[in-house]
């Protein structure tokens, strides 16, 4: 356990992601300095605009950083993060496939013979509580069912890193508390290094080891790196009525409310 | 509105049109009978005829040769607009210096070329399923090159950090996307092939339906020329049958709207 906490999964040194034409271009983040260890679970946090997801993406290989080096477990990252598992915040399920298939073809790329597939997809589809719903379209799944889906197919391919870009953003609180339980139910089983984006501040504490914190963009920064030692196991409802979780809500707030403040004053500005 | 209302009701429309043709052209209302007739034929005539084409036979060799016509123009001119709908949409360069001739060629009306074919291919059936095949191409090339572009580049993220290689991808996202597309212009590129079908047949031909309606109209046989478009009606709405039990076979996975709001 100590030897593989003290591995260095990802890796961001002096990250900038710049969109549109060189020098007179957006930049979106800059000077990025961010690790995240082996098994280790890291919330990025930080108001609208924030680029949050950019990071997710350079991690992830979708991105070229402008500047700076992504090294994934020490090696420098060329292309396609092949280690990394990405959970979309949109629906990205082939919709011409049933849930089942959808989950197999995940492993499509791995040498696995088709039957095989299939029924370790069956597998992960009754462990995320997908049973009975293997036959279904994803046009006939709820938002929940669907995320449950994607996050089996995410997980069949045992990646070493999980990236999450809010993943449960668009589904409403009871289901979004459940799906919380459920990840890390499944994370506690061999734990994977996790980088999760989310604006939601609760769900980054009630989740996380550690909270990193983002200042409001353009050329957002890093402005703080917070521990969350909250003791595992952890229910998301329940960890949040203690007391050391308010103590850290407080903490981290205190400064993410002048960058969510600084974000919305710039909005009103451009208005 | 219930199944069996509407039924009624589309029945009870086909049946008054029927009644007041057969009214205004067997009672004198705008004049001799026999000179409207002439011109109009009455709806038992056209029946009796029909029924007697069947009858003695003759139009089954007509009805084979105009649905073999429709079918290879439809499956040539699909297979030729997958290919090539693919290899453009995948190849910027290629789609942007093509363009100006795709648009020319697509803009040409095709009854023009339906003497050349005749002139290259005879007039054997070959010309008019050429005739077809530059009806359906087109349809079918815009709709693939139209679903490959128009993949969802989060569906298409998610299946590159699934670790697909081009091959599969091909295989899993760009495919199937595309054939939506082509299933969803199946009903317009089967009855385009069954119009470059029968507009070949009329210009000339010696076998099919366009070629019975032309020989009927060379005669003034008006009657002739109505049992024809009957038939030819019937034979198209047996088609559209078809073609929406396919689509609803290939198209499970869709949300209900697209596939009832068609029937």
């Amino acid at each position: 356990m100590d030897q593989s906490t003290s591995l260095t999964a990802v890796a961001l040194s002096d990250v900038a992601i710049t969109f549109g034409p060189k020098g007179n271009g957006y930049t979106a983040v800059s000077n990025i300095d961010l690790t995240v260890r082996a098994g280790e679970f890291v919330a990025i946090v930080g108001p609208t605009g924030s680029g949050k997801s950019t990071i997710l993406n350079a991690a992830a290989g979708l991105l070229r950083p402008s500047a700076g080096q992504v090294s994934i477990f020490g090696a420098g990252l060329q292309g396609l993060n092949g280690r990394a598992g990405y959970l979309f915040q949109q629906d990205a399920l082939m919709p011409w496939k049933t849930a089942l298939d959808n989950v197999a073809v995940a492993l499509e790329s791995k040498n696995v013979s088709r039957r095989e597939a299939l029924s370790r997809a069956r597998e992960w589809l009754a462990r995320v509580g997908l049973a009975a719903f293997v036959d279904r379209y994803p046009h006939m799944l709820s938002g929940g069912q669907r995320k449950r889906v994607a996050l089996a197919q995410m997980l069949i391919r045992d990646p070493e890193i999980l990236l999450m870009d809010e993943p449960f953003g668009p589904l409403d609180a009871q289901t979004r508390q459940i799906m919380g339980n459920l990840l890390l139910s499944l994370w506690a089983a061999d734990r994977k290094a996790v980088l999760f984006v989310t604006h939601d501040l609760e769900e980054a504490i009630a989740l996380a080891d550690r909270v990193v914190l983002m200042s409001a963009g353009p050329a957002a920064r890093i402005i703080g790196d917070f521990p969350v030692l909250l003791p595992r196991p952890r229910d998301i409802a329940e960890v949040r009525l203690e007391p050391a979780f308010h103590h850290i809500h407080k903490e981290i707030w205190a400064s993410l409310r002048v960058e969510v403040q600084k974000a919305y004053g710039l909005g009103e500005m451009a208005q | 509105m219930t199944r069996v209302k509407l039924l009624i009701l589309q029945v009870g429309v086909g049946l008054a049109l029927l009644l007041a043709w057969h009214v205004l052209t067997v009672y004198p209302v705008f004049g001799p009978t026999k000179q409207v007739q002439f011109f109009f034929a009455t709806p038992l005539a056209v029946l009796e005829r029909s029924w007697s084409l069947f009858a003695s036979g003759e139009i089954w060799g007509h009805l084979w040769i105009t649905l073999l016509e429709t079918i290879l123009a439809f499956l040539i001119g699909s297979a030729g607009g997958i290919v090539f709908g693919f290899m453009f949409a995948r190849n910027d360069l290629l789609a942007a210096v093509f363009d100006p001739y795709i648009k020319a060629a697509n803009a040409l009306p095709r009854v023009v070329l339906a003497p050349i074919f005749a002139l290259w291919f005879g007039l054997g059936i070959w010309s008019k399923v050429a005739l077809g095949f530059t009806l359906v191409f087109f349809i079918v090339f815009f709709n693939v090159y139209q679903g490959v572009r128009e993949v969802s580049p989060v569906v298409l993220s998610n299946a590159r950090m699934l670790g697909m290689n081009e091959r599969q991808l091909l295989r899993h996202v760009y495919w199937p996307s595309a054939l939506t597309w082509v299933f969803s212009s199946l009903h317009t590129s089967v009855g385009f092939a069954l119009v470059g079908a029968v507009v070949g047949e009329y210009l000339g031909s010696s076998a099919g339906l366009g070629y019975k309606i032309h020989e009927a109209e060379s005669v003034f046989d008006v009657t002739g020329v109505f049992a024809g478009m009957l038939i030819l009606s019937i034979f198209v709405i047996l088609i559209d049958v078809l073609v929406t039990m396919i689509e609803n076979r290939f198209l499970v996975w869709r949300p209900q709207s697209s596939a009832t709001a068609r029937t």
